[in-house]
């Protein structure tokens, strides 16, 4: 097994053994340059798609058919439609995310953008267009608030989810906007927002501008979604489309603030996540210095702090919405990887943590792939 | 004209360092390049056909932002990375 590693100086690899204890670390693959996600198709496990950008030039998308021995750019990258003459036009700053579709559509896969933008594949990565459906959606920049209070590297269009039953269900979430949904493939879009609080808007319950930071569908029990928010943990069981707040229950001087969430494969009942001080002016690290992951099995009902092997204290983890993960084995591992260019990884479902890389740069994304 | 190629877009060119590229105006010439090593004018020019933040187009010594500028034999054209980034 190994872990496809994404960061802000290059992407790497991370190899274990069978028994998940022996870890090397191969790469760096296009140092210098900002790898947001790499990621494994499971229809076609040769090929990977990386989203890179460089400092200097315009963002692309890489492919590699062969397990990433080498790549090859996107021979048309996402990049929003030219705008009619005097009209401003949109610029892609950043691939940002990158989902593969279902089996049934080989060759298809989503990508989401900074600013907020949704593009797709029919052919594995290697000409991309624009979902009109989103891109060009009338209520688009009122939902998006078009550039406007963005973070400071941009709003981001993350969690593309594909309904494993139907590949005209697709969830989406937006940094600025909230959780969106399509029934149609992408051909009109709806918010899906209501519960979910947003503590940073002078509105009751407002329809949209949300900031889900993470968003994940079940893959075996696709009607059931969990989201880590800005303002809280949330938990959707469809078809009611209410959010309700699991993080309620988490311990309240650790609270429910962070970036990722992920999901038990096979038990619908379990998702981690990794708490952070989302106090005062937000610092974005783990709770008083003392990283832990926190673990549900039944739902949001109550949770487990795990942290057996992390640092006790003065351990200021940033661990950001894409650099979390899970694999499927017996015993689920889950890894994480940090902002200061650590990887941690567990194969006993969170009881235990061990470091198993470090010294990387910036880690966006942690990912899982199986070599054919 | 000679082009001279900044070390991040060499990937492109089989790391010359300096290619040869033709064109009536800079858009031209980022055409032919375009033609000669695919996927290097998206690099550098956006979807709005706007030269990327922090890439400079330099004519003789001289800064252009415009694609339409025209360009004769024998001119020599510098792409530049500006310094940026950390």
């Amino acid at each position: 097994m190994h872990l496809l590693i994404g960061t802000r100086k290059g992407a790497f690899f991370l190899q274990v053994d069978q028994t998940r204890r022996a870890w090397k670390t191969t790469g760096p693959i296009q140092l210098g340059n900002l790898i947001h996600h790499l990621v494994q198709d499971p229809r076609k496990p040769n090929l990977l798609l990386m989203a890179s950008k460089s400092g200097h030039l315009g963002p692309t998308v890489f492919r590699s058919t062969n397990f990433g021995k080498s790549w090859k750019e996107a021979s048309k990258p996402p990049a929003f439609p030219k705008a009619p003459e005097g009209e401003k036009g949109r610029v892609v700053q950043h691939v940002f995310y990158l989902t593969p579709g279902l089996a049934p559509e080989p060759g298809v896969w989503y990508a989401g953008t900074s600013p907020q933008g949704l593009f797709r594949t029919e052919d594995n990565g290697d000409t991309w267009e624009s979902v009109a459906g989103f891109n060009e959606h009338p209520k688009r920049a009122l939902w998006c608030g078009d550039g406007q209070d963005a973070p400071p590297d941009g709003a981001t269009l993350h969690s593309i989810n594909v309904d494993p039953r139907d590949p005209n269900h697709l969830y989406f979430g937006m940094s600025i906007g909230g959780v969106f949904e399509s029934t149609d493939r992408g051909a009109s879009w709806n918010p899906l927002n209501k519960g979910c609080e947003a503590d940073f808007i002078p509105l009751p319950d407002p329809e949209f501008g949300h900031d889900p930071h993470c968003l994940r569908l079940h893959p075996l029990s696709p009607d059931r979604l969990y989201q880590q928010n800005h303002c809280g943990i949330y938990r959707m069981d469809r078809p009611e489309g209410t959010w309700q707040r699991i993080g309620r229950k988490m311990p309240k001087k650790i609270g429910d603030i962070g970036f990722p969430i992920e999901l038990h494969p096979r038990d619908a009942d379990t998702a981690w996540v990794f708490p952070m001080d989302g106090t005062s002016v937000w610092p974005r690290t783990s709770s008083g210095g003392k990283p832990a992951v926190y673990v549900t099995r039944s739902g949001g009902k109550s949770w487990l702090r795990q942290d057996k092997g992390l640092p006790p204290e003065q351990g200021w983890f940033t661990v950001k919405r894409q650099a979390m993960t899970t694999d499927s084995e017996k015993s689920v591992g889950v890894y994480f990887g940090t902002t200061s260019g650590e990887v941690w990884a567990s194969r006993d479902e969170g009881e235990s943590w061990k470091n198993v890389a470090r010294h990387l740069p910036h880690i966006y994304s942690v990912e899982v792939a199986r070599k054919p | 004209m000679k082009v001279f190629i900044p070390s991040p877009l060499r990937s492109y060119t089989h790391n010359l360092p300096e290619v040869q590229a033709h064109g009536a105006s800079v858009a031209g010439l980022l055409e032919d390049l375009d033609r000669q090593f695919p996927g290097i004018r998206f690099r550098m020019i956006n979807e709005q056909d706007g030269i990327r933040e922090h890439i400079r187009i330099f004519i003789n010594g001289e800064l252009t932002r415009q694609l339409a500028t025209p360009l004769a034999q024998g001119d020599e054209v510098h792409l530049i990375c500006a310094i940026s980034g950390g």
